[in-house]
């Protein structure tokens, strides 16, 4: 990916003001697949008893990571909004540990884009969640 | 024949409220994300005052895709909460003192969570109401609706799987 590509990617997630409150930053980007991870912090957590951040965080990266995949797709034709979105919370992310999401974009048709997404905490074999997700799709034609 | 009188409504809301208080002011991410409940008997609905830290598209604007998943995820799990705490509470087993200075019951566990986007968040309040389709010893089924201007035109709905703390 070039770097200009690259910064494009960056500013973009800064300028979505939720992802912005919450710390995400672009790791990667590029070809239908995105990784975006986010700090650990107190204001997230949704179990005060054990410290485990709310599933709810976890949704919100999910959801950027996914949408940052369908943008980045070569056919992509611009902006995408989610159709749905189902996640599956293998385990508790380990308090403390920053959060990390990839996303793939599998498939596209002209108007909608089929993506897969997996969560980890600092231990990168062992997911904490997994999603799959419609999103809204503005495909531009190859040679078009 | 001699019924127990009734007790004083005041006792009753004091004790509801402050049990409603204790479950959702405990949780940090509740507070981040401005999330308030309104009680009507042991109906809850869940509020999302408007803030631009919510907008995930300021072009149009619209709310992000994960607020509103937060919003809705965290209206059902305060729901699966209430209607445990309610019975724990409604049977006299717990009063309002004990509720206040008690650690607060453990919350159920998110096992998958699904959000259908039906119309793009509008840079407003949301509302939602969640209702539970079956609640056994261990799992829930929670479907959670929710709605800006009109009470009929849903902006995203969802459901989910819970897993009950263990007593």
């Amino acid at each position: 990916m070039p770097p200009n590509k690259t910064e494009i990617a960056r500013q973009f997630i800064e300028a979505i003001p939720y992802s912005k409150t919450l710390g995400m930053v672009m790791d990667e980007v590029g070809d239908g697949r995105a990784v975006i991870s986010m700090p650990y912090d107190m204001h997230m957590v949704g179990d005060p008893q054990t410290g485990v951040i709310h599933g709810g965080a976890v949704s919100a990266l999910m959801d950027t990571c996914g949408g940052a995949a369908v943008m980045c797709h070569p056919l992509s034709g611009g902006g995408t909004a989610t159709i749905d979105l189902r996640i599956d919370y293998m385990r508790a992310a380990r308090p403390g540990d920053r959060i990390r999401a990839e996303a793939t974009c599998y498939h596209v048709t002209r108007s909608v884009a089929f993506v897969r997404a997996q969560a980890f905490d600092e231990d990168p074999h062992d997911p904490v969640a997994a999603a799959t997700g419609a999103f809204t799709f503005d495909r531009v034609e190859a040679g078009s | 024949m001699n019924r127990p009188a009734p007790e004083p409504v005041q006792v009753v809301k004091v004790r509801r409220d402050v049990a409603l208080d204790a479950l959702v002011s405990g949780v940090p991410w509740i507070t981040f994300m401005g999330i308030r409940f309104e009680r009507r008997g042991d109906e809850l609905t869940a509020i999302l005052p408007y803030a631009e830290q919510h907008i995930g598209n300021p072009m149009l604007p619209a709310l992000h895709g994960g607020a509103i998943a937060a919003f809705l995820e965290v209206t059902a799990v305060i729901e699966l909460a209430w209607a445990r705490l309610w019975d724990e509470m409604e049977s006299g087993r717990l009063d309002a003192q004990t509720i206040r200075n008690a650690a607060l019951p453990k919350m159920p566990k998110t096992i998958d969570f699904t959000v259908d986007y039906l119309r793009s968040g509008l840079p407003r309040d949301a509302y939602a109401r969640a209702r539970i389709n079956r609640s056994g010893r261990r799992y829930a089924s929670v479907h959670v609706e929710g709605w800006q201007d009109n009470r009929d035109r849903m902006f995203a709905q969802a459901t989910g799987h819970f897993l009950m703390p263990a007593d």
